[in-house]
């Protein structure tokens, strides 16, 4: 019985979300993008950091790859959006690729370590490519695409990570995962390719968040590296992510929703403290609530004998 | 020459700051990604003890270090500890701590944004000397043979005293450490501490030649970690070694391709070593 009346359950949902941009316009569409926007980023974040246990802090750095991508192929070699959007995730595929094959090897801090430093170092290459051999110019997204195709656009994105999060849950690399997660030495005992299994995962992550940076782009209009390259992406996503939980597959959505509309709230209340509650944010989810909001549920509803 | 000499008085400063993170990390396993804001809240106060008082950067030290000794040591004994207690493993702890000293982070670029939100600027010692026939700045001919003498008392408090000694038994093996008698949470904190003054002060000398901001702290973090990772963790004359490597190669990039590529640099630094030599320059391969 369960089993048939989740999918329904997710298809009136997901039916129910699609007419947002009929009722809602002007602020509560931009509010409600960026909830969908921090929905797919976050879940597919936690579709790797959750069961690895390791913090990726590079969302910003492919969301950035992402956009600027698209940015520089409209603007300096005169392609259309559609290819470039395209193209993008495909190039943070390999990117990730790269990034998992040089650092998920070894010990997860190196890992960690690498992604926090990594949206500003491609920042800094992207803006030295751009003023010594592209020419400094600025970089334009001009599409006919309105905020509301924007919102269709990564409501099905979501829809997919989604779709992607169940298959893999249900698949024998989602297996592999979960043995992983628990205990890697028994992972590698048991024959799992450790190293390969993140490597992968990891690649899926990049490519979203690409995915997800190209979409938005037309929202900026103008692109600079200093704007779609924001670090800041990053520890939203991660905050987001813990606060609803990673052991399910909508933890994070359960994170998203509120966390957004807070903090669409205190950045326009109090704009020169964000950095501040962003400390304090993080601080609170690890002593208050370390396993998220999911998790906390799971605590708080009495236990079921079965 | 220049780039010799430049880029070796700028990894003398980079070297006190990446020992003391490497005394957190290899000693205390606290992964302290509030490093680069204690480095700058160092610097502010060498700032602002320059500005407001008139007070050299060399004497406010004296100063900076104790407050960093015990602000560092109260984040360890109230947020830090019990999350050491709570960890069921290594892998949990990393992951706790990473988190929390993230929150740390932002918190004190948050305050150090709302005391000073412009540039910490200021001219202490900007007349030129000349060193093996090149011209420096004094400022970072001091700032360098303080950070050498620093760094040299820390040498040799680890591995001549008793305290050294056990600091230093903490960071091979904390079980067997607890066996043979040591107090390893004292020694954990005590460590922890020593790692906050040796960064602030690490700041408080960059702070006389480089000009820094609030949020500059997170890529003094990244340099930092990339130092400790090559030279290996808990090996303090790898960190001095790795220390002067990156300061050379840094000013190289700066001053033949284009200063904007530093941390472009410091990464291909890191790619080839976590590719070539993952256990450090000086460490040993380990499971």
């Amino acid at each position: 019985m369960k089993t048939s009346a989740k999918p329904a359950g997710v298809l009136v949902l997901l039916i129910a979300a699609s007419c947002v941009p009929f009722i809602a316009d002007g602020y509560w569409l931009s509010i409600a993008v960026t909830i969908v926007m921090y929905t797919a980023l976050s879940t597919s974040w936690a579709l790797f950091s959750g069961p690895t246990h390791l913090i990726a802090l590079s969302t910003g750095a492919f969301y950035g790859v992402g956009g600027y991508l698209v940015a520089t192929g409209m603007s300096d070699f005169g392609a259309s959006f559609w290819t470039m959007a395209a193209l993008a995730p495909l190039a943070a595929l390999l990117l990730a690729g790269a990034i998992g094959v040089a650092t998920l090897r070894l010990s997860g801090v190196y890992f960690v370590i690498f992604t926090l430093g990594l949206a500003e170092m491609i920042r800094n290459l992207v803006s030295w490519v751009q003023n010594n051999f592209l020419g400094s110019r600025g970089l334009y997204v001009l599409t006919e695409l309105e905020e509301r195709h924007i919102y269709w656009m990564l409501l099905a994105v979501t829809a997919a990570i989604f779709l992607f999060g169940w298959r893999l849950g249900r698949s024998r690399m989602g297996f592999a995962l979960r043995i992983l997660g628990n205990d890697e030495e028994v992972a590698r005992h048991v024959g799992i390719d450790t190293a390969r299994t993140k490597i992968l995962l990891f690649m899926s992550t990049g490519f979203f968040a690409a995915l997800v940076g190209a979409i938005v782009a037309p929202r900026y209009y103008y692109i600079e590296p200093n704007v779609v390259f924001s670090p800041e992406l990053s520890f939203l996503v991660v905050i987001m992510a813990l606060l609803g939980g990673t052991r399910h597959l909508w933890g994070p959505l359960l994170g998203v929703v509120p966390f957004t509309l807070l903090w669409e709230t205190v950045s326009a209340t109090f704009p020169n403290a964000t950095t501040m509650m962003l400390g304090v944010a993080f601080l609170a989810i690890v002593y208050l609530i370390p396993d998220g909001i999911t998790g906390l549920a799971a605590k708080l509803k009495p236990r079921r004998l079965s | 020459m220049d780039v010799l000499i430049s880029g070796l008085l700028l990894g003398g400063a980079y070297a006190l700051v990446a020992m003391g993170l490497n005394l957190q990390y290899g000693v205390a396993r606290i992964m302290n990604l509030a490093n680069g804001e204690v480095l700058v809240l160092g610097g502010l106060a060498a700032f602002w003890g320059f500005v407001s008082f008139g007070v050299s950067p060399i004497v406010s030290l004296l100063i900076v270090g104790p407050l960093a000794f015990i602000g560092s040591w109260v984040i360890y004994a109230f947020l830090l500890r019990p999350l050491v207690k709570r960890a069921r493993n290594r892998g949990q702890l990393e992951v706790d701590t990473i988190l929390a000293t993230f929150g740390m982070s932002f918190f004190l670029v948050g305050l150090m944004v709302s005391l000073q939100a412009e540039y910490f600027t200021y001219s202490f010692l900007a007349v030129p000397v000349s060193v093996l026939g090149t011209t420096v700045a004094a400022n970072r001919l001091v700032a360098a043979l303080l950070a050498a003498a620093i760094g040299t008392a820390l040498y040799l408090w680890l591995n001549r005293s008793r305290a050294g000694m056990a600091v230093r038994a903490v960071a091979v093996s904390p079980q067997s450490a607890g066996l043979v008698g040591i107090n390893v949470a004292r020694i954990s904190a005590l460590a922890f501490a020593l790692g906050g003054t040796v960064t602030a002060l690490g700041g408080s000398l960059i702070s006389t030649f480089v000009t820094l901001d609030a949020s500059a702290g997170v890529i003094f973090t990244m340099k930092a970690l990339i130092i400790v990772i090559m030279g290996g963790v808990g090996d303090i004359r790898g960190s001095i070694v790795a220390a002067l490597i990156l300061g050379l190669v840094e000013t190289a990039v700066a001053t033949v391709v284009d200063p904007g590529l530093t941390l472009v640099a410091a990464y291909a630094i890191f790619l080839a070593v976590l590719l070539f030599r993952p256990q450090g320059l000086f460490g040993r391969r380990s499971a």
